[in-house]
């Protein structure tokens, strides 16, 4: 027999290589070459500085956005409202770049606990709906998403600036962006967030697993009956990891404003920032350093599918296809365990 | 502008924008009601919308003026077929249904564009030449008042859904199908001790979404898009659910949600052009569905309970 912890390693692993799989089988049933689609991808992540420096760029917020919903995972909380959080991060972070001057040690801290406590806000109010009303949170937090979309873009039109489409550049004090960074990765917009995205997975894992609070927030998740037995205030764990969660979340938005971007557009559809954080989470096991391991990949899959359509002729969107059959897999994988279990009977 | 002329402005386009809404939310009012979740009737729309516009634009040339309509029912077919990649994870492989419906938007973008960019070598489809058109229904438009309101330059699909929306009351409360539906979703267990057949009640249910789903994309792209991008469904099949729940996962009551998400819609729509909502911003009318439907989750516009079994896979033995 498989132990548990065996399971939780091949599962996302044989995932992974079936979403791959059925890639290569869409390239080969619509006339491409699997093998030059696959180079074409790994040298569009790995082939150059500059390319490593994008990838590199890209897994930062996927870090952020998956540490957000593997720790409410954790809590028993299933928090799709990622994407908002990450949009009113991205705003408040760029609000506070540009609005203030001050030195650097206090502007770029205070821009980023700004992103924090905005993505802290938009988990507060399903946190609250669901501990004091036993309301769901998938539904809040959707509609949450939307509110966050549609108010930044009010916001950055009519009072950020004069109809405009995108605020104003941040200050050079309350920016991420690293030149020595830069020039390493042959000017990619690598910035310094990645360390802050490590800090964090740090963070969450020695929250999670090595403190009182860890253990209860980890325990509601687990039985809410029984932590309310043992006298832990259920509620307010709720709350909390859905603060916390959020300003995670807010912080990859911080990540978009003060590294890559050094602004905000106005965004006529979701930055899907979030939405991959849930497909990060699932492969990643909701363990911290999992999600490293799996922002890594879907940063691979992501920025080395913009080299494909150029070196292959694949159209980009096939690694979409990749990645949600990647996340069904993995949803699936009472079946995978099914499967496994059978062939191990039969090898008996 | 006198009120009439306001009322008369308003209605038709809220009733254009409220059908896809309705034939979506009518899709996952039946799938909930048997007890699966379905975050993916966004998904579910895309696949209908793209269906939609690609059988549009390969056959209006067989099919002329009927196109729209043959496009739509192909559309709800692809999306019955569709919607099975739900329904095997979420009650054969026992997969978390939201994660689930969150693979199944994705698959269904990832899909649809794959698939534009491969038969039409561009990010979006070209225009479709035959839509849907708004027409007056006869006699009914001479109507005084009701026929400028309700019949003059309308969409006959904003009727069809209506009709639907009847049609799925009927079929779910005054049926047998109907009440076995509903028992599968409040206590399968029970169910399934009475010789229902729990995971074949669910797969119709979830392919019944599907096809509604499907329809809703469809009837969204022939009426309003016209082509199909990555930016064609943003967020309707979301509004949908949104009407699924607001509605007390009634049929009625979601054709009710859909009508005024629709209305609201058309506010942001024509709004600058009405006298006291011209200094409102188009954002306070952008957001009410979503707040509305918080506020409502919340209990402050009468509390609604979900199937029990909503969301739980069923265990045959397990208790």
């Amino acid at each position: 027999m498989f132990s548990n912890k065996t399971f939780n390693l091949i599962v996302p692993i044989i995932s992974v290589l079936l979403g791959l799989l059925a890639g290569a089988i869409i390239m080969l049933v619509f006339g491409y070459n699997p093998v030059e689609g696959y180079i074409a991808l790994w040298n569009g992540a790995f082939g150059s500085n500059y390319f490593f420096g994008e990838t590199i760029r890209q897994v930062t917020p996927y870090i952020f956005t998956g540490l957000s919903i593997a720790f409410a995972f954790r809590a028993g909380l299933f928090n799709i409202g990622a994407e908002g959080q990450v949009i009113v991060g991205w705003l408040a972070s760029v609000w506070v770049g540009a609005a203030f001057d001050a030195p650097m040690i206090i502007h770029l801290p205070l821009a980023i606990i700004a992103a924090a406590l905005a993505g802290a806000l938009w988990g507060f109010v399903p946190g609250l709906l669901k501990a004091k009303l036993g309301v769901h949170e998938v539904i809040i937090t959707i509609m949450m998403n939307y509110i966050a979309l549609h108010v930044s873009n009010a916001l950055i039109r009519d009072v950020l600036t004069d109809s405009g489409d995108s605020t104003d550049q941040i200050k050079e004090s309350a920016s991420l962006a690293s030149n020595w960074l830069m020039e390493l990765t042959g000017y990619s917009r690598l910035h310094y967030g990645i360390i802050l995205a490590l800090f964090a997975a740090f963070f969450v894992w020695f929250l999670l697993e090595k403190t009182t609070r860890g253990y209860e927030l980890r325990s509601v998740g687990y039985n809410q009956h029984a932590s309310e037995y043992a006298g832990m205030n259920v509620g307010r764990n709720i709350i909390l990891s859905m603060v916390i969660s959020g300003g995670i979340a807010g912080l990859a938005g911080a990540m978009e404003g003060l590294g890559t971007f050094g602004y905000m557009p106005t965004h006529s559809a979701f930055t899907n920032l979030g939405f991959d954080g849930i497909a990060v989470a699932l492969l990643g096991g909701n363990n911290a350093f999992g999600v490293v391991i799996a922002a890594f990949l879907f940063g691979v899959l992501k920025i080395g599918a913009l080299n494909m359509p150029t070196a292959a002729e694949v159209p980009s969107e096939l690694v979409e296809i990749v990645i949600a059959l990647i996340i069904f897999f993995v949803a699936s994988s009472y079946i995978i365990r099914w499967t496994l279990l059978k062939f191990k009977k039969e090898g008996k | 502008m006198a009120f009439f002329d306001v009322l008369q402005s308003i209605i038709p386009i809220a009733l254009f924008y409220s059908a896809p809404l309705i034939f979506t939310a009518l899709g996952g009012v039946f799938s909930e009601r048997s007890g699966v979740v379905n975050i993916g009737l966004e998904g579910l729309m895309v696949a209908g919308a793209f269906v939609g516009i690609v059988f549009n634009l390969t056959f209006d040339e067989t099919f002329g003026s009927a196109t729209p309509w043959i496009s739509i029912f192909v559309a709800m077919i692809v999306g019955a077929i569709f919607s099975l990649v739900h329904a095997v994870a979420s009650v054969s492989f026992r997969a978390d249904q939201v994660v689930s419906g969150v693979a199944i938007n994705f698959l269904a973008l990832g899909l649809g564009v794959f698939l534009t960019k491969q038969w039409y070598g561009k990010g979006q489809t070209d225009m479709v030449d035959e839509p849907f058109y708004s027409t007056d229904i006869p006699i009914l438009a001479d109507i005084p008042i009701l026929g400028p309101l309700f019949f003059n330059g309308i969409y006959v699909t904003s009727y069809v859904a209506i009709a639907f929306a009847f049609l799925g009351w009927f079929v779910l409360y005054k049926t047998p199908f109907g009440l076995r539906l509903r028992s599968v979703g409040e206590h399968p267990m029970a169910a399934d001790t009475n010789g229902i057949n729990v995971n074949r009640m669910r797969y119709i249910a979830v392919m019944i979404s599907g096809a509604l789903g499907g329809l809703g994309g469809a009837v969204f792209a022939l009426t309003i898009a016209f082509n199909f991008s990555q930016a064609t469904i943003v967020g309707q099949g979301f509004m949908s659910l949104a009407a699924v729940i607001f509605g007390k996962w009634h049929p009625l009551g979601a054709m009710g949600a859909a009508l005024f998400f629709g209305f609201a819609q058309s506010l942001s729509v024509i709004g600058s052009g009405i006298p006291l909502l011209e200094n409102v911003p188009a954002v306070y009318l952008t957001i009410a569905p979503y707040v509305l439907t918080i506020l409502a989750l919340a209990g402050f516009i009468g509390r609604a309970e979900a199937p029990k079994a909503n969301g739980q896979p069923y265990i045959k033995g397990s208790r």
